[in-house]
């Protein structure tokens, strides 16, 4: 045993073994990363070069246009995100209990179908300007002003109702978890509520809220459907421009690369938010008793949770719901159960995967070496990248691969493979797993640092292997963030669109494909059902993952100091016997 | 424990969805000889015409539909690709697949007697099905009939400042219109003709060509682009036809000679695993049958002579196509983008 000098690092009993598991984290990172790696090899060789023309003309201009984007939805996802969280988790108001889990529900609706709700309602011939042209007698629309919801602000306004939810969750549970006495300590000292919020609360919360920030704005910048509905010119839509228009995928594949930067300033962002977080929980005596709002107060707290829902959910929802209706009959048929079990079929094996990759991975960061650690964040960045770029991406591997065995094949047995991989079902998890994955670590990655590594020691010592100790004992204990990020993962891969209309087999549509065929030519309507339909299978692991949240708290709370002790004691002599 | 075994259950139904019949079902499309299309187009416009292939010849057609990224595919999965047949809605779809080097030249009397030479690529490479025109459609309103333009260039004229609509500049039909632009009059004066129109625009390019009929309804301006059978599409829909009424469909002129018009087209794949049944939808398309649906239920122009237009096609007008050969505009897209790129047309 030769200690390593830093920090505690929890690999050490039997150094062979762990071995094995970074070697196979290793493998699992590049696999994962193998269509990022395709698409920056196509960039570094691209077959004309276009840079100076892009440089020339569209970047500039795009580029701007994707930061104006990421700082509105920025601002946008945080205000939202952390109020409706501080109000939820230390406040109590009428709506509560509703509120803790509803505020999730926009997580469920594709950013995509709220734009073409809201469009559908604040355009010129939508109910809201129909109605104030009764009132004021206005006729055209040159007669008065209106902002225009299909712009920037538009897609603020659209992303950051849909998207706060990533903060929300993740900076509640920072806010109960922030130990009481240091809040009480804040009041005491004469602090009022607002004071305490800003100066000790929100500062403590940081790494949550700003990961929860970079999520959001990594999806941000993976977005086309939205920007392209809504005519905002981003990077994103010049990579589709110039792959797809131009036919040029190493101009496209460069501008990728372009989008990398900002995916690396939000990856440092991420980071420097993360860096202090070990030192947090000195005690854990969490928040018991809440801020009795009194009066006004109370319902103006109530209306500032209830307003990203009714924006976010309950208008998109009922707008969906209404067609739905209108067009049952056509939409209630075979087919649809056909996309429905298509839909919850490819999301249940994503989140299954990338959930189990997840674990490796985090675990393995754990046992290992910094060299890991930033082979595993390349295989993360797949979620800042668009998912048609990311779907030609993951074909460049996997057909080589199908080819590659379909030539040994031929060549020493006259038979032809075929394609095993690419086209099918199996391709579509791959490259869920490739986008979503970095949801599912983030989660999974934090509550297992949350873990003493004396607890690893401890496993170890009584003579459980890694695999063992991670077994019977980190993932009992973080069970509740590995339900968090299956349900991401499965939310998100019900959701996901370009990626899965490049790659699907012949036949095969999702929900959100079919919504895509109609709703592409303006007809949303005759799709709203299975539009809904993704809305509310997300629904309900969203309640769930908020249930689930609430529980493994409710245990932790009052639990001395480490609070997961009770689940650990049974399962060490247990693993210690078997081995 | 609990949680561990929810966890092994979990694992467990993963692995008996991945092998679900979905999987199976695939493969054997691709064994039993039928087609397999990898189509640009919504399923649903097109899948009339295979279904009524389908019951004439017994071969069953199987779709792969996205709007994007399909010839990247095909490009990748390379001489193993199960698809047999590209469907696409414009010449630049058709132009890029052959030099991507996934199609393969077929040539049969059938196909090449009844698509005109203009409309097919001289060596078999691909084949148009229907032509669609670039049309304008002008305010009942605001436009008296004799005022409007009679070309495309007039729309580069101040005159028409703030009053034109247009879907974005890098669409494959607006790209189309500026090649065939480049061709007629090369590439400052087609420069120059883009800059006059970006300045006429009434608002920043968006929507599809439905949106900018819906735009000039509104009142937000008095002249759109379109392609020919969103007239007849529009009118269908009970929302959409008081859009359609909002407007009379122009046929504009290029230089003088004919409209602007593109083509929906078909391409067997390099790798076709199942020629002869490929050949035979292929030519089924052609077929008077197919060319009748075409015209019937999407509003496009059959190729096929003497198959007639719909009834509301021929009420719109008389087409004259412009003559210039769709190779010329395939030719010159790459230049199109990027002088849409330098005025900042979407911008």
């Amino acid at each position: 045993m030769t200690p390593r000098k830093h920090q505690p690092v929890v690999g050490q009993a039997r150094p062979h073994k762990g071995r094995a598991w970074i070697l196979g984290g290793s493998v699992m990172a590049v696999i994962v990363a193998s269509p990022l790696l395709a698409i920056a090899w196509i960039a570094l060789f691209p077959s004309e070069n276009i840079w100076p023309h892009l440089a020339s003309t569209i970047l500039p201009r795009h580029s701007w246009n994707t930061l104006l984007l990421m700082i509105g939805n920025g601002i946008g996802v945080f205000i939202i995100g952390s109020s409706t969280a501080w109000l939820v988790a230390t406040s109590d108001f009428p709506g509560r209990r509703i509120f803790e889990w509803a505020l999730l529900l926009p997580l469920a609706v594709p950013a995509y179908i709220v734009a073409f709700v809201y469009t559908d309602i604040l355009e010129f011939a939508g109910p809201v300007q129909g109605l104030l042209r009764d009132i004021f007698g206005w006729q055209t629309k040159r007669d008065y002003w209106f902002p225009e919801i299909r712009s920037m602000g538009g897609a603020n306004f659209v992303m950051s109702f849909v998207l706060y939810p990533y903060v929300y969750l993740l900076a509640r549970a920072a806010f109960r978890e922030q130990s009481a006495s240091v809040l009480e300590a804040s009041r005491t000292l004469g602090r009022g509520a607002w004071k305490t919020f800003f100066t000790v609360a929100l500062p403590l919360s940081r790494p949550a809220i700003v990961v929860g920030t970079a999520l959001a704005l990594m999806e941000t910048l993976a977005d086309f459907g939205t920007v392209d509905y809504f005519a905002v010119n981003t990077l994103t839509v010049s990579v589709f421009d110039v792959w797809f228009g131009m036919g040029n995928a190493g101009g496209a594949a460069q501008i990728a690369l372009v989008m990398l930067a900002f995916v690396v300033v939000l990856v440092s962002l991420e980071r420097i938010g993360r860096r202090d977080r070990r030192y947090h929980n000195t005690s854990t005596r969490h928040t018991s008793s809440r801020f009795q709002l009194l009066g006004a107060r109370r319902w103006l707290a109530t209306i500032l949770c209830g307003l990203p829902i009714l924006i976010g959910f309950l208008i998109p929802a009922g707008v969906l719901t209404r067609h739905a209706i209108v067009f049952f009959d056509e939409s209630w048929n075979a087919a649809f159960f056909g996309f429905a079990r298509n839909s919850l079929m490819l999301a249940t094996m994503a989140a299954a995967v990338a959930l189990a990759i997840a674990v490796f991975l985090a675990y393995g960061r754990r046992l290992s070496n910094p060299f890991f650690g930033m082979l595993s964040r390349i295989a993360l960045l797949g979620y800042a990248v668009p998912g048609a770029v990311l779907a030609v991406g993951v074909l460049i591997p996997f057909a080589t691969l199908d080819n590659a065995v379909d030539g040994l094949m031929r060549d020493w047995f006259g038979v032809s493979t075929g394609l095993i991989l690419s086209g099918t079902v199996f391709a579509l998890v791959f490259a869920y797993v490739v986008r979503f994955l970095a949801v599912g670590f983030g989660a999974v990655e934090a509550s297992l640092g949350k873990i003493q590594p004396s607890m690893d020691m401890a496993a170890r010592s009584l003579g459980a292997g890694p695999s063992r100790t991670l077994w019977r004992i980190h993932l009992p204990m973080i069970r509740g963030s590995l339900i968090a990020a299956a349900t991401i993962v499965f939310v998100d891969s019900m959701k996901e669109l370009p990626a899965t209309l490049i790659l699907r087999p012949f036949n095969f549509d999702t929900l959100a494909t079919h919504v895509y065929q109609f709703a592409s030519d303006e007809l949303l309507e005759q799709s709203a059902l299975s539009a809904l339909t993704i809305v509310i299978a997300g629904i309900v692991p969203v309640i769930l993952l908020s249930r689930a949240i609430t529980n493994v708290q409710s245990q932790r709370r009052g639990a001395p100091s480490i609070g997961a002790i009770p689940t650990l004691t049974p399962a060490v002599p247990a693993a210690g016997a078997g081995d | 424990m609990r949680f561990q075994h929810g966890l092994l259950a979990a694992i467990g139904l993963t692995a008996a969805l991945t092998s679900s019949p979905a999987l199976a079902a695939e493969q054997a499309a691709i064994n039993k000889g039928e087609v397999n299309v990898y189509s640009y187009r919504q399923p649903f416009l097109i899948q009339p015409m295979f279904d009524a292939f389908t019951r004439k010849s017994g071969v069953k057609v199987n779709v792969v539909f996205a709007k994007k990224g399909l010839v990247e595919r095909l490009e990748q999965e390379g001489r193993n690709s199960p698809a047999d047949l590209i469907f696409t809605v414009d010449i630049g779809r058709l132009s890029d697949a052959q030099n991507a080097g996934v199609t393969q030249s077929v040539s049969t009397p059938i196909l090449t007697g009844v698509i005109p030479q203009s409309l097919r690529q001289s060596d078999g490479h691909w084949y148009g099905l229907t032509q669609r025109a670039r049309i304008l459609y002008v305010s009942k309103d605001r436009v008296p009939l004799d005022d409007a333009p009679k070309s495309y260039e007039e729309l580069a004229d101040p005159n028409w400042k703030g009053r034109i609509c247009t879907r974005s500049g890098s669409h494959v039909y607006q790209v189309a219109l500026t090649a065939a632009m480049i061709a007629h009059h090369g590439e400052a004066r087609a420069k120059d003709w883009l800059s006059g129109l970006k300045a006429n625009l009434a608002r920043k390019p968006q929507g599809n060509d439905r949106a900018q009929v819906k735009a000039i309804k509104e009142g937000e301006c008095d002249i759109s682009l379109g392609n020919n059978y969103y007239f007849g599409l529009m009118l269908q829909n009970e929302e959409q036809f008081a859009w359609a009424q909002s407007v009379y469909p122009v046929f504009p002129t290029l230089a003088g000679n004919g409209t602007h018009v593109n083509i929906s087209g078909m391409a067997m794949t390099k790798a076709s695993p199942n020629k002869e049944n490929t050949v035979k939808l292929m030519e089924f398309l052609t077929s008077n049958l197919a060319q009748q649906m075409y015209a019937e239920q999407n509003f496009e122009y059959p190729i096929a002579e003497g198959v007639p237009q719909s009834g509301l096609l021929r009420s719109m007008g008389k087409l004259k196509p412009d003559t210039l050969e769709l190779d010329k505009v395939a030719e010159n897209r790459p230049m199109a983008i990027k002088l849409i790129n330098e005025v900042g047309y979407n911008d």
